[in-house]
């Protein structure tokens, strides 16, 4: 219920928000959990197994039980924790995992089934019959299992990704985070400060404690106020830092628009940052644990700290008669608080025999909870102590175990922490992340005073380490005690489940039974309860569960250890990692300068790297690719057709020894090649494979022009400045891609040159443009360049000009084609064509092929070494058990020869063992009307004419085919030289 | 006879406007590529500089005006922009090539442009960091890019085959900055 | 993680790209021995400690970097332009 006065809410901000279905008001600066409450809503959610009534327990992200699903529809949210989520004016929550109801759910008959859904039950039970597991145990268990649900539906929600840089990280905003970043800001530094609440100040707004004379929230307000106005100080808020990863690198999830009902198509809903930060200061506080009695998690069983939260900072008492149960003087301050606030308490319960806390409630002290009444809601509980048993009415049990720093990012490079006796806490270990200070709670700095302190101490560290000037020291006055403790975990000598992970539902019995079974280390423990595996990673229940694991082990707590914390720090939507990569999104999309006109012209496309290539350019009356591409063949080898090749890699190299360059670089020799002519060339790996190939025109005496194939351009272009600067810095030489300045296009054709002539100023007959030769050219006034190449085996050339006049050229060409009969061809029909021709791609020249492999052992020049050189001088990269390209054709003319199936000899099993060889590439070829296939044979060059099979194991065909030379039309090349 | 008339890959997407940011086209009338020989830094300097007044920048920073820029573009590398191209006296000391074609220039301007770029590449684009006159070869959104703060802007320099695919991604960050100024407390 | 290029400053892993051992600097000429190949290509020391490597500044300046790594604590030691580092160490 709401408190008449106080709470940091706006009381002239009132909001309404349904949940399951009823309406109900709240006010601006309310949770969800925290304006349930002030509506007396305290069953919140079902437990996962035994889907036993749950209520809200904490008021942070640690939450494990309210869990609730926002929004309706396609972009329905799962597993929202109440006390994350802000509420806004027509906000939808429901509860989860329950049917048809939350307060009537018929899975709690999970509950009367507990004794058989213990720890690890699925290893012992629903074992027969052995087939029912697949068909009916393992659905059931699956349709069961789980809390929210996603919709199914594709998530439309915007996700952003961005980077940021800073001199010091300070992560947390509550005392030692605030002081820290003031401290680190009037030293000059760029901080970033980030705080995963949408109010700044951590538990300075949720306690009673004054800080520099002020108001703990009031000191947190003017503090903030300070920062925001400094320059050199960025105010992230509802950002959760959550992972700490190499080189001073951390991740954080800010919550953009969750807090927004109706959010802009444009706004993303969540951003995830990578922050580069000089130095960080964990000031990211301490969570609070309970303690684990039987029947602890019924609603109304909260965190002590989370009780004084909701009456301090939201004005809101989660019950009417409050009792509280701790081993520490912490857990008085709910007591005293919530007594302040008009409510009653029932009883404070302290286990310590000793405790010294008063108040004006009737105290426990020696005593111990030993068990709840209260299905839907508690109405009572069990106390046990020197004085015997009492039963007492209560509708809010709030328990205090003591707190945990949150040591979670100094852990996640491997760290573990260390334990620190005296908070029965674990604190992080010293420099566990190279330039991370914990600071504040979270390095068991308990009190404010020494959080302030600890804050400002290591803004200090860290200027310091900056180089930066320290200001002068300005750390306000604050409570510095109520931290004694006396450790205790859970109630022994009781019948009845006690609770440790309440959100996997794992009881005190299911960590004795997995010790049982013999499951005795805690990284063991944790697999076999799952315990600490569900969204809230453990953060109420490892500490709990290690000690109850230390008792039965006889190991202390210490030599137990924890288990290995990892990021996320809290969960994460893989919508927010995946920020910016849906649909075009995902990679660059590299277009040429013919793709408008290619579109128009009805082309489909496929993807080469990251171009878009037209596969074929159908006419009207063309149903099939097929169709397209057999005539686009046609028309090449008969009249002319063009093809935009600008996507090949070109590479201007330059310099006194680019020659020399090019000979160590090619496996064959460039030296030795005339200004205005053209060589084909294998470029090798050191291994002595075959790693690229391509044309090489020389220029100049010492300009060249190199082109790759389209999808190892940025490979090779690497290798080249790899081999200048790693390999021969003592070359003089200069390389350069110049791929995206020059469009580039094959025309292609016997009458090839009759069209080019009409558009080119210069003399390109024969004898001024033999075949391998280049040269400038100027089309229309516009200077470029003219190739006499061909990888059609047609008579062929390729002409290029700035890119500026690409789609001018293409146009003009493809008119000009079309007026000769010709036109434009695609992806498809250059593949025919070369395959035709025994011209290689990256199907054969796939990483391990030699030119041994390849029949072209005499491209490696003898006369001078290269890169690959030695190592084709290994045994095994030559000889008859290699498998050797050769051509294919299959024995019945109609056959289909498939790329990708394995060649096996005729009469032998189509088994591994019996492998010789594979096709690389294949297509039917309407130039000779069959099926063409080139591929790797085992000693093939020795087999051309034998019959051989092929079979494609995976779709099922067989065909046998002619072992033939590599190459099936006009082999002695009288075409390309016409 | 035909006629090659010139065509932008992007002029038809720009400028694009969000919240206090605009991108627009610049369209230098040349870029040159300008690649010493070993040892030859020196004399190159020179030639530029008598013949350009413009000295080779060191690395990180641009020199000279809108209308000729000498930019270091990385190992080794310089890009001349503007409205020039290299004297003849350069190509004694240097590789030079035409690469007017092979860069598309945009220009993102506007209080914005930090917060925007933060969303596109890992640079530290800080102004007391990356001050006027400085420039980068980084990644922008998965592409190659290069980034020089000029008086005017932020000059972002993408491949021209990259650029309409670019532009868009560089919108769409625009927006998203755009859209959450006007966000709720 | 984060590499600091001689030439641009401390980036982003992201813009550079892992080139091999710096064992590579150091390659076997044409009359070389086949062992002596087969090391270069294929043998490696694997400390637990600081090793060298090469790495590509490919989306940034295109230098060339030899590297010193620790292997256990992923921090980086020291960077250099390799066309300009010593050659021929162990």
């Amino acid at each position: 219920m709401r408190l008449d006065t106080g709470g940091l809410i706006d009381r002239d901000a009132p909001l309404r928000f349904r949940f399951d279905g009823k309406g109900h008001a709240g006010l601006k600066g309310d949770t969800l959990a925290s304006a349930l409450l002030a509506n007396g809503v305290r069953l919140m959610g079902r437990s996962f197994k035994y889907h036993r009534p749950r209520g809200v327990m904490t008021a942070g992200s640690e939450e494990p039980n309210a869990l609730v699903q926002i929004g309706a529809g396609d972009q329905v949210a799962p597993n929202i924790r109440a006390t994350q989520q802000e509420i806004y004016d027509g906000l939808t929550a429901t509860s989860q995992n329950r049917w048809p109801s939350l307060r009537t759910d018929l899975l709690a008959v999970n509950d009367w089934l507990s004794p058989f859904l213990g720890a690890g039950f699925y290893y012992k039970t629903f074992m027969w019959p052995r087939s029912f597991w697949e068909k009916l145990y393992e659905p059931v268990i699956r349709r069961a299992a789980g809390l929210g649900a996603l919709s199914g539906a594709t998530d439309t929600a915007r996700y952003d990704k961005a980077f940021a840089h800073c001199d010091v990280l300070v992560i947390g905003a509550g005392p030692a985070g605030l002081m820290a970043a003031l401290t680190a800001a009037r030293g000059g530094a760029d901080v970033i400060l980030a705080d995963e609440d949408f109010r700044p100040g951590g538990r300075l707004n949720a306690e009673r404690e004054e800080v520099g004379g002020l108001p703990g929230h009031l000191w947190a307000e003017e503090t903030i106020r300070t920062l925001a106005e400094m320059d050199n100080v960025r105010i992230m808020r509802r950002t959760t830092v959550t992972g700490a990863y190499d080189g001073g690198t951390y991740g954080a999830l800010e919550r953009v628009g969750e807090h927004v009902g109706d959010l802009p198509d444009a706004a993303p809903v969540q951003t995830f940052w990578r922050i580069a930060a000089r130095r960080a200061i964990l000031a990211a506080g301490a969570t609070e644990r309970p303690i684990a009695f039987p029947d602890n998690d019924r609603p109304g069983v909260m965190l002590a700290g989370a009780v004084r939260a909701y009456a301090n900072r939201w004005a809101v008492a989660p019950g009417k008669r409050i009792a509280i149960f701790g081993n520490n003087d912490d857990a008085w301050r709910t007591a005293r608080d919530l007594a302040a606030a008009g409510v009653e308490i029932a009883a404070m319960i302290d286990t310590r025999a000793d405790a010294a806390g008063t108040g004006d409630f009737p105290v426990h002290r020696g005593a111990v909870v030993t068990g709840t009444r209260g299905r839907l809601g508690l109405t009572g509980l069990s106390v046990e102590g020197a004085g015997g048993r009492e039963e007492i009415a209560a509708d809010t049990l709030a328990v205090s175990g003591g707190w945990n720093p949150a040591v979670h990012l100094t852990c996640h490079m491997n760290g573990r922490p260390v334990w620190d006796a005296a908070i029965a806490a674990f604190v992080p270990a010293e420099n566990a992340v190279p330039g991370l200070l914990p600071a504040g709670a979270a390095a068991g700095r308990m009190t404010t005073a020494a959080a302030l302190a600890s804050g400002d101490a290591a803004a200090r560290t860290a200027l310091e380490a900056l180089g930066a000037a320290a200001p002068t020291p300005d750390v306000p006055q604050a409570e510095d005690g109520g931290t004694a403790i006396t450790p205790f975990w859970h109630v022994t000598g009781t019948r009845g489940r006690a609770w440790l992970d309440f959100q996997n539902d794992v009881t005190v019995k299911d960590v004795k039974l997995a010790h049982q079974e013999n499951f005795r280390s805690v990284e063991h423990m944790k697999r076999y309860t799952t315990l600490g595996m569900a969204t809230d990673q453990g953060k109420l229940s490892n500490i709990g569960a290690l000690a109850v694991l230390s008792e039965l082990t006889g190991r202390p707590i210490p030599e137990t250890g924890t288990t290995t914390f990892r990021p996320p720090y809290t969960p994460v939507r893989i919508g927010a990692l995946g920020a910016h990569a849906r649909g075009s999104g995902f990679a660059p999309q590299r277009y040429t300068t013919s793709h408008e006109a290619s579109r128009a012209r009805g082309a489909p496309f496929i993807e080469a790297g990251l171009w878009y290539r037209p596969s074929y350019f159908p006419r009207p009356g063309e149903t099939t690719w097929r169709e397209s591409c057999d005539r686009e063949v046609r028309m090449v080898r008969d009249s002319v057709g063009v093809a935009d090749v600008s996507t090949l890699g070109k590479i201007d190299i330059q310099g006194p020894d680019a020659a020399a360059f090019l000979d160590f670089v090619y496996a064959n020799t460039f030296s030795t090649l005339k200004p205005g002519r053209v060589r084909y060339g294998i470029m090798l790996r050191e291994d002595g494979h075959v790693m690229d190939d391509g044309t090489t025109a020389r220029l100049d005496d010492h300009r060249f022009l190199m082109t790759t194939t389209t999808a190892a351009a940025g490979q090779v272009m690497r290798h080249l400045e790899y081999v200048q600067q790693v390999l021969r810095p003592d070359l003089d030489v200069q390389t350069l891609s110049v791929t995206d300045h020059w469009a580039q296009f094959a025309v292609a054709g016997p009458k090839a040159r009759d069209l080019l002539d009409s558009l080119v100023d210069e003399d390109i007959a024969d004898a001024a443009f033999p075949f391998m030769s280049c040269g400038p050219v100027t089309v229309a006034g516009v200077a470029g360049r003219l190739f006499r190449i061909s990888f059609s085996g047609e008579l062929a050339y390729e002409i290029a000009v700035p890119a500026r006049y690409g789609d001018a050229l293409f146009r003009a060409l493809v008119t000009r084609a079309e007026s000769l009969e010709g036109g434009a061809y695609g992806m498809e029909a250059l593949n025919v064509l070369r395959i035709e021709k025994g011209f290689l791609t990256h199907a054969e020249l796939h990483g391990r092929t030699t030119p041994f492999d390849l029949g072209m052992a005499r491209m490696v020049s003898g006369a001078k070494d290269c890169i690959g050189k030695l190592a084709t001088t290994r045994p095994g990269l030559n000889g008859p058990e290699r498998e050797q390209l050769v051509g294919l054709k299959p024995v019945a003319a109609g056959a289909e020869i498939l790329p990708g199936a394995h060649l096996f000899s005729e009469g032998a099993e189509a088994v591994r063992v019996n492998d010789q060889g594979y096709v690389t590439s294949a297509g039917f070829s309407p130039t000779l009307n069959t099926t063409l296939a080139l591929g790797f044979l085992r000693d093939g060059r020795a087999r051309h004419g034998e019959t051989i099979r092929m079979v494609d194991h995976l779709r099922g065909v067989e065909t046998a085919c002619t072992v033939c030379p590599p190459v099936f039309f006009d082999p002695e090349g009288s075409r390309v030289r016409g | 006879m035909v006629e090659l008339i010139a065509k932008s890959p992007v002029a038809d997407l720009l400028p694009v406007e969000a919240g206090s940011c605009r991108l627009v086209a610049c369209a230098p009338a040349a870029i040159t590529a300008i690649a010493p020989y070993a040892g030859a830094e020196e004399a190159l300097s020179q030639a530029l500089d008598s013949a350009h007044g413009l000295a080779l920048p060191p690395a990180g920073r641009a020199a000279g005006t809108p209308g000729a820029r000498l930019i270091w573009a990385g190992y080794r590398q310089y890009m001349l922009v503007g409205e020039i191209a290299p004297d003849a006296a350069v190509a004694a000391h240097a590789a030079v090539t035409d690469l007017s074609d092979g860069w598309v220039v945009l220009r993102l301007e506007g209080a914005g442009t930090e917060s925007v770029l933060a969303r596109l590449t890992p640079l530290d684009l800080d102004p007391g960091v990356f001050k006027r006159g400085h420039t980068a070869r980084t990644e922008l959104a998965h592409m190659m890019a290069v980034l020089t703060r000029t008086g005017e802007g932020m000059e972002i320099m993408l491949m021209r085959s990259f650029a309409r695919w670019g532009v868009a991604r560089i919108a769409e960050a625009m927006e998203s900055v755009a859209a959450q100024a006007g966000l709720p407390d | 993680m984060r590499i600091t290029c001689p030439l641009c400053g401390d980036r982003d892993l992201r813009e550079f790209t892992y080139g091999g051992a710096a064992v590579y600097m150091d390659r076997p000429g044409a009359d070389a021995d086949l062992d002596a190949l087969d090391a270069y290509l294929h043998l490696r020391d694997n400390p637990a400690g600081p090793t060298e490597e090469l790495w590509s500044h490919d989306m940034g300046c295109r230098a060339w970097l030899k590297v010193r790594r620790d292997t256990v604590t992923h921090e980086i030691l020291g960077t250099a332009l390799a066309a300009e580092a010593k050659r021929g160490a162990g």
